[in-house]
């Protein structure tokens, strides 16, 4: 059995070796996406272009001005002489949102129930100005309703009577609070999930429709090592991606890596044979490597949005919670961030691991029992 | 079946009945087959006869719609796996691999049928030198020309010693000089005790077999040998010489006792029904007087007598 297996592994490697595009881009996707999503993927919205409608023109009002740039959450690119004229723009998509600072401003600063003592009891609370918010993209517009307890003691010359917050919190992990911290491990499970599902999802059909599969089953080779010997090299291409990631994401955006390499390999083993067999199973579907791609595509979004890659796990409904645990990508999204950014070790995250091993035997037992010695 | 009756005959393969139909389409009707041991047979039919249906059917590449098969004193069904040890298949379409070398291909296909080490090596060498591929051991198998592939691809089929051999069409894409060459070697594995099955629209392989079968859109139309074909043929051959042979070609072919009239070279070849009496002196009263002469009929008369509209039983 050994043999055949190996026969095939060799014959896959050699076959792969030689396919420069295909090579190219074991290597590009994982370097190209890292960039893209380092770089340019952000959720914590910054320097968001508004706009100011300004009625009071007072020295308070531009220092309020000048505490909001100072955040660095907005970017004043724009004034208007009325909020009509506020509300366009923000129906253009000039600016995301504006401030609207009232003519009696300054008087509703000071009479603020935060910056007088005296009026603590008021029940007259008048809020100093507005905010209009293009409500539509719901990060501007978290990012604009965190201004809105913004202190405002220095403009006001007063220190603000609460001070104590009701909560303190300290940031484990990923103290400075960077996006990319939990993007780049993220990373490793989105682009394995893409990777090894689409190359396997192909890896039958191609035999069928190069012609090679007629000959390939009128041979004593068996179902199960055909799949194992198809699989395995891209164990290989599998933990050749994670290091690039890994490391590129170390090197570049600083990544703390912090869990053992033992683990470390332990988990993307799991969950690059997991994935495999999925696109294994796919393979045995599909008929065409069009069809394959589709299905690999149909896979690979829940993927992403699902997995808690692109939204935390948790704020998902319970419907969508299920179905992410159905993908493997689920689990490893889990692992690789609490071996990579917490140091858990892989015992410690064992009912993931257990999945992912399930997931494994019975997706290369559905693989050989679809897969017919048959044409047609 | 051929006129041999005698009781120890061992058979290759035994079809009854076997059937195999793509929705509405029939491919294969009611396909009865005796093939001894040790002999070379043939299919010989036009394109979409269902010759490569039939083949894939008797090696177990395709559930058969209807009948019963049995390969080498086994029924096929049940014992698929078991078999493929013992047969080798060489199909129309190249299916080896075009990025891997000669040796590579010779290497995998040989580590998957269980060879390893010096054994291994040992055949390979063996079958480089036979199918004189040595040159070309370190060529990839896509880059090579018809003639190389084809013996690339019977170098793999043949690699474990197989018992029973199907070749669909092996020699489409060969010259008449390497088609020899390529019998030439399809006789010494004949020799060896095995048993082929090879597939063809050449009339010339077809004579070379020791039985062929003439198919017809998945019918069976005649089989036995090359030599009893053409005696038991139901058509006298009568080749016609003269001038206007073309208006003469069309009064013949619509006569209802002339099976065909087809010119070769400066002759008119005229398959007449057995039932005329004196086919000469019937032709030439057709003819005009024309000069006709009896002919030894060839396997292409035989074709044309059992294939086409004209399809007399
Ligand atoms: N998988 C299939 N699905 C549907 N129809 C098929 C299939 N395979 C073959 N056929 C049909 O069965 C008939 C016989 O096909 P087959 O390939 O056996 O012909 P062949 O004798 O090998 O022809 P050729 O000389 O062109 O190779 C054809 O009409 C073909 O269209
Ligand atoms: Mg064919």
């Amino acid at each position: 059995m050994w043999i055949r297996v190996y026969a095939i592994f060799i014959k896959e490697l050699k076959q792969l070796s030689r396919d420069r595009m295909t090579f190219g881009m074991i290597i590009m996707i994982p370097l190209v996406q890292l960039m893209l999503f380092g770089y340019a993927i952000n959720t914590d919205a910054r320097h968001i272009p508004v706009g100011l409608v300004d009625l009071s023109q007072t020295a308070e009002s531009r220092a309020v001005e000048q505490a909001l740039v100072a955040t660095q959450s907005v970017d004043f690119i724009a004034r208007y002489r009325s909020i009509k004229e506020a509300e366009v723009a923000i129906t253009q998509g000039e600016i995301r949102a504006a401030l609207y600072l009232p003519s009696d401003m300054t008087r509703r600063l000071f009479n603020h129930p935060l910056y007088d003592h005296k009026q603590l009891d008021s029940a007259l609370t008048l809020p100093i100005g507005q905010w209009i918010v293009d409500g539509s993209d719901t990060v501007i517009a978290s990012t604009i309703r965190a201004l809105r307890n913004m202190p405002l003691d220095e403009v006001a010359n007063h220190t603000a009577t609460r001070t104590a917050p009701s909560f303190e919190v300290v940031q484990y992990f990923n103290p400075e609070q960077r996006t990319v911290v939990n993007i780049v491990p993220g990373l490793v499970a989105v682009i394995l999930t893409m990777t090894m599902i689409l190359f396997t999802s192909a890896a039958i059909v191609r035999e069928h429709e190069h012609g090679n599969m007629e000959f390939l089953i009128t041979t004593p080779v068996r179902s199960m090592e055909l799949m194992i010997g198809k699989i395995a090299p891209y164990v290989l291409v599998g933990l050749l991606q994670v290091a690039i990631i890994l490391s590129v994401g170390h090197w570049m955006f600083s990544v703390p890596i912090q869990g053992s390499f033992l683990s470390l390999l332990g988990g993307s083993i799991l969950f690059i044979f997991a994935s495999l067999t999925l696109g294994l199973v796919l393979s045995t579907i599909a008929k065409t490597q069009l069809q394959a791609t589709q299905m690999t595509i149909f896979i690979l979004l829940p993927s992403i949005l699902l997995s808690g890659f692109m939204f935390p796990y948790d704020a998902m409904p319970v419907a969508a919670q299920w179905i992410a645990e159905a993908l493997p990508v689920t689990h490893f999204m889990r692992m690789i961030r609490a071996i990579a950014l917490r140091d858990a070790s892989l015992l410690l995250l064992g009912k993931d691991a257990l999945w992912l091993g399930l997931f494994t035997i019975g997706g290369i037992i559905i693989a050989s029992l679809r897969f017919k010695k048959k044409l047609g | 079946m051929t006129s041999n009756n005698s009781e120890q005959i061992e058979y290759a393969i035994e079809a009854k009945g076997l059937s195999k139909r793509f929705g509405e389409n029939i491919a294969v009707n009611k396909l009865d087959l005796k093939i001894p041991k040790g002999s070379i047979y043939g299919f010989l039919g036009p394109n979409g006869c269902g010759k490569s249906t039939s083949i894939r059917l008797l090696t177990g590449l395709l559930e058969a719609s209807e009948g019963d098969v049995t390969i080498l004193g086994k029924p096929l069904q049940g014992h698929e796996e078991s078999l493929k040890t013992r047969i080798g298949y060489m199909t129309q379409k190249f299916s080896l691999y075009d990025n891997l070398t000669v040796r590579e291909n010779l290497d995998f296909v040989g580590a998957i049928y269980g060879f390893a080490g010096k054994r291994k090596k040992a055949r390979i060498e063996e079958l480089l030198a036979l199918y004189d591929l040595e040159k070309q051991t370190k060529q990839f198998a896509g880059s090579m020309s018809g003639g190389q592939k084809q013996r690339l691809a019977l170098a793999c089929a043949t690699l474990h010693s197989p018992e029973l051999l199907f070749l669909d069409e092996p020699t489409s894409a060969v010259d008449p000089e390497n088609r020899r060459e390529f019998w030439e070697r399809l006789f010494d594995l004949c020799a060896a005790g095995t048993t082929i099955l090879v597939s063809t629209h050449y009339m010339d392989e077809a004579e070379r077999c020791h039985a062929l079968a003439i198919m017809e859109e998945g019918n069976k139309r005649a089989d036995g040998s090359p030599q009893a074909l053409m005696e038991s043929m139901s058509a006298t051959v009568v080749e016609v010489s003269g001038n206007k042979l073309r208006q003469l070609k069309q009064t013949l072919t619509d006569h209802p006792d002339i099976l065909s009239a087809a010119q070769i070279g400066a002759h008119l070849r005229v398959l007449v029904k057995k039932k005329v009496h004196d086919p000469l002196l019937f032709i030439s009263e057709l003819s005009n007087g024309r000069e006709s002469i009896l002919a030894r009929p060839s396997l292409e008369d035989v074709f044309v007598t059992c294939t086409g509209e004209r399809y007399v039983d």
